[in-house]
C-alpha cells in the first residue's frame, strides 16, 4: 500500500478515535448510578495508591478500567464523581484524579462539549497545584503520570482547534467562550508546565544523576525512600510537553532547548513508556526538519522506527497501539521527506530502508525531481504528518464570524514548502556531480543549460544548503557528495566511503564469541 | 558605590531580559521589557536570539499588541546571523497577513537571495531600501562576512571578481579590505595567468577541501574496539 491513508487535515482530534456518538441524554446515561463493579474498581485502586501498591495501580489503570470502559461505558461516560467519592473517604487528591480518567474518557469515546472542556481545564488547574504544593505523597505508575501530560497538551491543542471554529457555533456556546476566556489560555498551560518542571527540580536531578550524586533514570523515576514520585516524574515529562506546545506553536528552536536536559542518545526516563518514546522523537525529529538538521532528524528516525519494528508485537493489546501505529506511518513520511531533502547513505538501517521503500519508494522517487509533482507530494506528505499547529491566541467576536482553525497549520506548510523551492535545483547538481571527479565550471553551467554566473550562484546555494549550523553553533556537512572549486576547476570528493570493514569485523567476532559461549555452557550440562 | 557608567547600566538590562526569558518567559509583563530589548540589541551591536522569539511568541498570544517596526527591527537582526535559519525560525513565527506588510516582503526577498547566493541581486536590492537597512548599524558588515563564509565553503581560489560581486565591493576599497584579510584572516593573492586578473586563496578548511573530512569517516573509534579486549586478554 504506496503512502498511506489520507492527509484529512480537518479530521475530528486524533484520527484513531473513533467518530463521537451523541451524548448521555440518548443513552439514559444516569451519573449517579454506580454500578457494583465499579465501586469495587474505585474501592480497591484507592486503596492500592494508599498503600503504594504501584504494580497493582498499574495493572487496575491500564487492565481494569480499559475493560469496564468497554463492557460498560462504550458510549456513555462513566460515573459522575460526586456519586463515586463517598466509596473512597471523598478524598479530595482520589477525586481529582478520577475526573481527569473521566474526562480522557470522554474524550476518547464521546465528543466533550464547551462546558465539558472548562470543567477539564479547572480539574487540571487543580490538579497541577495540589501536586505543586508538595503535599502528594502517592508513587503512581510512570504510564499514568506520561498519560496525564500527554492528554493535557492534547486537550490544549483540542480547544485552539475547537475556539478557533466559530461560524457554526450557538450563541450558547460563544457565550461560554466568552465567558471562560481564561481556560486553557495558552499562559495558563505554557506556566503549569513550566511550574512542574521548576518545582520538581528535575533539571537539577538529571546533571546531579550525571556526577553520580543522584538515582532518578536508575529507579524508573520511582522514589524507594518513602517520598513520592509524581512531582519529579510529572516535571520530567513536562519537558517532553513543552516540546510538543512549541512545535504547536511553531517555535521549533525553543521547543528543542526545552528538551535538552533529556540526553536521547541514551535510554532514560522517557523510553520506559513507549507513548512518551515516540512523542519525544517524534518531535525532535519534526523540529530538527523544520531547522534544516535533516541529518540529526534522520538519525534518530531511524533509532525509533527501528525500536517501532521490532517491539511493536508486544503492544498490540495495549490501548495505545493505535497511537503507535498512527505515529509509525507519520515518521515514516517525514524520514520519506528528509531523504528526499538531504540523501544519505549511511544513517538508516537496512530494515528501515525496506519499510521506507514498501511505502514511499515511488514518491521519493518522484519527490527528488522537484517539479510541480514533486511539490505536489511534499505538501502531501508533510500535511500528513505534520503536528496539528494551533493558533494560540484569543478568539476575535467580530462578525462575520470565521473559522480559522487551519491558518497556523497553512503558514508551517507554505513556509516549508517554500524552504524545499529553494533547494529545487540542488538535485540536478548533485546528479551531475556523481559523473565526474573534475569539470570546468563553464562545462557543467553548458550542461545545466544556465550561464556560467548562475551555476556559481546554484553551486554556493548546495555549500550552503547543506552545511547546517547545529545545536552549539557549528557548522556541520549533510553533504553525500562534495566538491570544491579552485578558480573555474570543480573538483568533487564522493562521500559514500567504502564499506567499514572495521566495524563489521567487530560486531562478527563478538557474536562468535556470545556463540562459543553458548556452546560451551551446553556441553557443562 | 560610585555613578554608574551608561555601559554599566545597559549590561545591567540585558542580564535582566536574558534572565526573564529564562526563567519566568511566559509572562505577559515583559513584553515591553522584550521590546526594548530588541531596541538596544539594534544599537549596542548584540544579539539574541532566545530573546527575539520569545518576543515573536508573545505577539502571537496577543496580536493587538505586535508592533511591526520591532518585528522589522527583529528580522533585520535574524538576517545578519545567517549563515543560522533564524530569519526563517521568525517567519515560522509570524502571522501570514503580517507577512504581508511592504517592509516585511521586502526583507523576505532579501533572504530569499541570500538563501540561494544571489548576491548581485541582494545587493541591488538593498541600495533600494537602504533607509530601512541603515539604521541597523553592522548591517552591511555582517552580510559581507556570510559572503565571505559561503564562498569559503565553496572555493579553495576564488576570481577576485566574483569576491567583488559577493561583498559589494570594488576599486581601491576592495584592495583594501583585501589587504586587511591577507593580514588576519590567512587569505593570500595569487596572479591567474595572463589576462585572467587575480584569484583570492582562501584559508583551507575541512569544507573546501572535503578530502581532508573523507579519512575521518573510515577510522573506528576507541570505544568500539574496547569491546574486544577482555575477548583478546
Amino acid at each position: 500500500m504506496e503512502g498511506g491513508a489520507s492527509y484529512g487535515y480537518d479530521d475530528p482530534p486524533y484520527d484513531s478515535r473513533q467518530q463521537a456518538p451523541s451524548q448521555s441524554s440518548d443513552v439514559g446515561y444516569d451519573p449517579n448510578f454506580v454500578p457494583d463493579s465499579v465501586k469495587t474498581f474505585v474501592v480497591h485502586l484507592y486503596r492500592h495508591i494508599r498503600e503504594r501498591n504501584v504494580y497493582e495501580i498499574h495493572q487496575m489503570y491500564e487492565g481494569s478500567f480499559q475493560r469496564l470502559s468497554e463492557r460498560m461505558f462504550r458510549e456513555s461516560p462513566w460515573p459522575s464523581v460526586e456519586a463515586v467519592a463517598p466509596y473512597v473517604d471523598n478524598d479530595h487528591v482520589f477525586c481529582l484524579l478520577y475526573r481527569e480518567m473521566w474526562f480522557r474518557h470522554l474524550y476518547a469515546r464521546l465528543a466533550p462539549t464547551g462546558r465539558q472542556r472548562v470543567e477539564s481545564w479547572d480539574n487540571y488547574c487543580s490538579l497541577f497545584s495540589v501536586v505543586l504544593h508538595g503535599v502528594v505523597n502517592m508513587q503512581l505508575p510512570n504510564q499514568w503520570l506520561w498519560d496525564m501530560v500527554d492528554e493535557f497538551v492534547y486537550q490544549f491543542q483540542s480547544y485552539c482547534q475547537y475556539r478557533a471554529k466559530l461560524k457554526s457555533k450557538t450563541d450558547e456556546e460563544l457565550q461560554l467562550l466568552r465567558q471562560y476566556d481564561q481556560a486553557w489560555s495558552v499562559y495558563g498551560v505554557l506556566n503549569y508546565l513550566q511550574a512542574l518542571v521548576e518545582k520538581s527540580l528535575i533539571t537539577q536531578i538529571l546533571e546531579r544523576e550525571k556526577e553520580g550524586l543522584e538515582q532518578f533514570t536508575a529507579t524508573d523515576g520511582y522514589d524507594y525512600e518513602g517520598g513520592s514520585n509524581v512531582l519529579k516524574v510529572l516535571g520530567y515529562y513536562s519537558m517532553v510537553g513543552l516540546l510538543r506546545v512549541h512545535c504547536l506553536l511553531g517555535d521549533y528552536q525553543t521547543g528543542l532547548k526545552c528538551l535538552a536536559p533529556i540526553d536521547i542518545n541514551q535510554q532514560g526516563v522517557y523510553t520506559i513508556v513507549i507513548g512518551s518514546h515516540i512523542t519525544t522523537i517524534y518531535h525532535y525529529g519534526f523540529a530538527s526538519l523544520m531547522l534544516r538538521r535533516y541529518g540529526d532528524a534522520i538519525k534518530e528516525f531511524n533509532k525509533v522506527l527501528l525500536y517501532i519494528l521490532k517491539t511493536k508485537q508486544y503492544h498490540q493489546k495495549s490501548p495505545q497501539y493505535d497511537q503507535i501505529l498512527k505515529k509509525n506511518e507519520q515518521m515514516y513520511a517525514l524520514q520519506a521527506i528528509c531523504l528526499s531533502l538531504c540523501p544519505q547513505t549511511k544513517l538508516v538501517d537496512e530494515n528501515v530502508i525496506t519499510q521506507l521503500k514498501e511505502k514511499y519508494n515511488d514518491k521519493m522517487l518522484r519527490m527528488q525531481r522537484f517539479d510541480d509533482e514533486a511539490y505536489g507530494l511534499y505538501d502531501e506528505l508533510f500535511s500528513y504528518a505534520c503536528p496539528k499547529f494551533i493558533t494560540p491566541s484569543a478568539p476575535i467576536f467580530d462578525e462575520p464570524l470565521a473559522n480559522y482553525n487551519q491558518d497556523a497549520y497553512r503558514l508551517q506548510l507554505k513556509l516549508f514548502l517554500y524552504e524545499v523551492k529553494q533547494q529545487q535545483l540542488l538535485a540536478s547538481i548533485r546528479t551531475f556531480l556523481k559523473l565526474y571527479s573534475t569539470i570546468s565550471v563553464g562545462k557543467l553551467a553548458t550542461y545545466m543549460e544556465v550561464d556560467e554566473a548562475t551555476l556559481r550562484t546554484i553551486l554556493m546555494t548546495y555549500k550552503h544548503k547543506t552545511h547546517v549550523v547545529d545545536n552549539e553553533g557549528k557548522i556541520v556537512s549533510n553533504a553525500d557528495i562534495d566538491f570544491c572549486i579552485n578558480e573555474d576547476i570543480i573538483h568533487v570528493v564522493d562521500q559514500k566511503s567504502t564499506k567499514n570493514y572495521g566495524d563489521y569485523f567487530l560486531r562478527q567476532t563478538l557474536k562468535f564469541e556470545e556463540i562459543i559461549s553458548e556452546l560451551e555452557r551446553v556441553k557443562m550440562d | 558605590m560610585g555613578r554608574e557608567t551608561p555601559k554599566e547600566q545597559q549590561q545591567q538590562v540585558s542580564f535582566t531580559v536574558e534572565e526573564l526569558v529564562a526563567v519566568n518567559p511566559y509572562n505577559p509583563d515583559i513584553l515591553p521589557d522584550l521590546e526594548n530589548y530588541v531596541n538596544e540589541q539594534v544599537s549596542s551591536q548584540t544579539y539574541s536570539l532566545d530573546a527575539n522569539l520569545c518576543l515573536l511568541r508573545h505577539y502571537q498570544f496577543e496580536p493587538e499588541r505586535m508592533s511591526i517596526q520591532i518585528v522589522v527591527r527583529i528580522l533585520v537582526k535574524a538576517l545578519m546571523a545567517l549563515p543560522a535559519p533564524d530569519f526563517n525560525l521568525c517567519l515560522f513565527l509570524i502571522p501570514e497577513r503580517v507577512q504581508m506588510e511592504e517592509q516585511i516582503k521586502m526583507l523576505i526577498v532579501l533572504s530569499h537571495y541570500l538563501e540561494t547566493a544571489r548576491f548581485h541581486q541582494f545587493w541591488d536590492e538593498a541600495a533600494k531600501n537602504r533607509s530601512i537597512l541603515e539604521v541597523v548599524p553592522g548591517f552591511e558588515q555582517a552580510i559581507q562576512a556570510y559572503a565571505i563564509h559561503v564562498l569559503s565553503l565553496t572555493y579553495q581560489k576564488v576570481p577576485r571578481p566574483v569576491l567583488a560581486e559577493a561583498i559589494n565591493v570594488e576599486g581601491l576599497v576592495l584592495d583594501k579590505f583585501l589587504e586587511f584579510h591577507v593580514a588576519n584572516s590567512g587569505w593570500a593573492l595569487e596572479a591567474a595567468g595572463p589576462g585572467r586578473g587575480h584569484l583570492v586563496v582562501l584559508p583551507t578548511t575541512e569544507f573546501n577541501h572535503p578530502e581532508l573530512k573523507k579519512n575521518v569517516s573510515e577510522s573506528v573509534p576507541l570505544e568500539h574496539v574496547a569491546r574486544l579486549f577482555p575477548i583478546l586478554g
